[in-house]
């Protein structure tokens, strides 16, 4: 049972890599990309530890994932407002399509 | 198994290749960084997680770290350096068959090495090192000659970068950054956690005073770019940074030459102390490696009167 739930979970968190790779690859700046990585990557790894956390053999293994995966949360949160704020102040200005097409018409 | 190690293989060949290949500085250090965790991954699937640790945290994090500083303080026109041309040119040639020659002469020595290496002979005097795990009797005991050569590799090269200019004093970050102080003040007490956690994991399984080192060594370089070691900087505390520097070296010496006195041979640790000297030891190298990862990060001599 347990074996189960832990898979699926995980299969559940695996879309959200792709889609988030593809993002990475896809998306028109650095702006955008960012948003694709953290947001969809920390849902994926959430779902992905939970997965691995429901199989451990142990409470101790179950919480050092659960604690990885609030370390990563922290640490790409925190990267990507640098990236951000960096691209910001340095890097191009965010696309604004929206406002363009309509001035546009 | 078998196609995550082909995948790791793969990933470690592409990130080297792209590294020396492709132009531009930035892309070349983002690469060699993807390579240090690759090469990670690598030394965790060989079971060697002590060497996977040293490797995530001095080869990807905090030399990647140093020389993206660097790149950033380059004029902007040394940033698109020039890719040595991917024709097969005769310098390639050459080189190419110099390296094959060396590889070839480096798979002979390993495929001549004695099969099970030196296991049991480590194996009949660990009892008598001071540690349980071997890796650590090793380092600190039986080869300890090698680690106290590395410690003082390692001061000089803080020497080396104290000789090139004086140290930079880190940006402002508060007005533009707010998050990275915080991470860096919330994330140090994990950083400490880690660091005793590997000191006392090592007399009996992987760990010890370089992983710990470097652990400890990485949360230090955050605080002082984040600007939150102010002491580091003031003139009056650079005897004291200066003598805590050497102080694992010096300690290590001490020992040897103590060593010495009891025993008759230099770093013969006799028996019946080994275990409090290991753990002396790895406290005081464990420590100063970390001073010494962080001064890097002064990027000069500091202390200097204004």
């Amino acid at each position: 049972m347990r074996e189960l739930l832990g898979t699926g979970l995980i299969l559940l968190g695996l879309p959200f890599f792709i889609a988030s790779t593809l993002g990475l690859l896809r998306f028109p700046d650095v702006y955008a990309r960012l948003h694709a990585l953290t947001k969809a990557d920390n849902v994926g790894l959430g779902l992905i530890c939970i997965g691995l956390a429901v199989q451990a053999s142990s409470i101790a293994v179950a919480l050092k994932i659960v604690l990885i995966w609030g370390l990563i949360l922290l640490a790409s949160s925190t990267g990507a407002t640098l990236i951000a704020s960096s691209a910001l102040r340095h890097g191009p200005a965010p696309r604004r399509d929206d406002e363009d097409t309509h001035a546009g018409r | 198994m078998l196609v995550v190690d082909l995948l790791l293989a793969l990933a470690a060949l592409a990130t080297a290749g792209q590294c020396l290949l492709l132009p531009g500085l930035f892309r070349a250090i983002a690469n060699l960084m993807a390579f240090g965790l690759v090469m990670a991954l690598i030394w965790v699937r060989l079971d060697a997680p002590d060497v996977a640790l040293a490797e995530a945290a001095i080869g990807a994090g905090i030399t990647g770290a140093l020389l993206l500083t660097v790149a950033g303080q380059l004029p902007a026109s040394q940033h698109s350096l020039q890719s040595i041309g991917s024709g097969l040119s005769r310098r390639t040639l050459a080189i190419s068959v110099l390296v094959l020659f060396i590889t070839g002469l480096l798979w002979i020595a390993v495929v001549s090495l004695p099969k099970p290496g030196l296991v049991n002979e480590v194996t009949a005097v660990l009892a008598d090192s001071g540690a349980e795990h071997a890796v650590t009797a090793i380092l600190l005991n039986l080869r300890g000659m090698d680690t106290l050569l590395e410690v003082a590799v390692m001061l000089c090269a803080v020497a080396a970068i104290w000789s090139l200019q004086k140290a930079i004093p880190p940006p402002p970050l508060n007005n533009h950054y707010p998050g990275l102080p915080t991470l860096a003040r919330w994330l140090h007490p994990l950083f400490l956690l880690t660091f005793s956690y590997f000191l006392w994991q090592g007399a009996h399984a992987p760990g010890g005073a370089f992983p710990a080192g470097a652990v400890l060594g990485a949360g230090g370089v955050l605080l002082l770019l984040t600007g939150s070691i102010a002491w580091m900087h003031q003139h009056a505390y650079n005897l004291l940074l200066r003598w805590l520097l050497a102080a694992g070296l010096l300690f290590f010496l001490a020992t040897a030459l103590s060593g010495f006195l009891i025993t008759g041979t230099l770093y013969g640790l006799p028996p019946r102390f080994a275990s409090y000297f290991i753990i002396a030891i790895e406290v005081a190298t464990a420590l100063s490696i970390a001073l010494m990862l962080m001064t890097f990060y002064l990027f000069g001599r500091p202390g200097t009167r204004q």
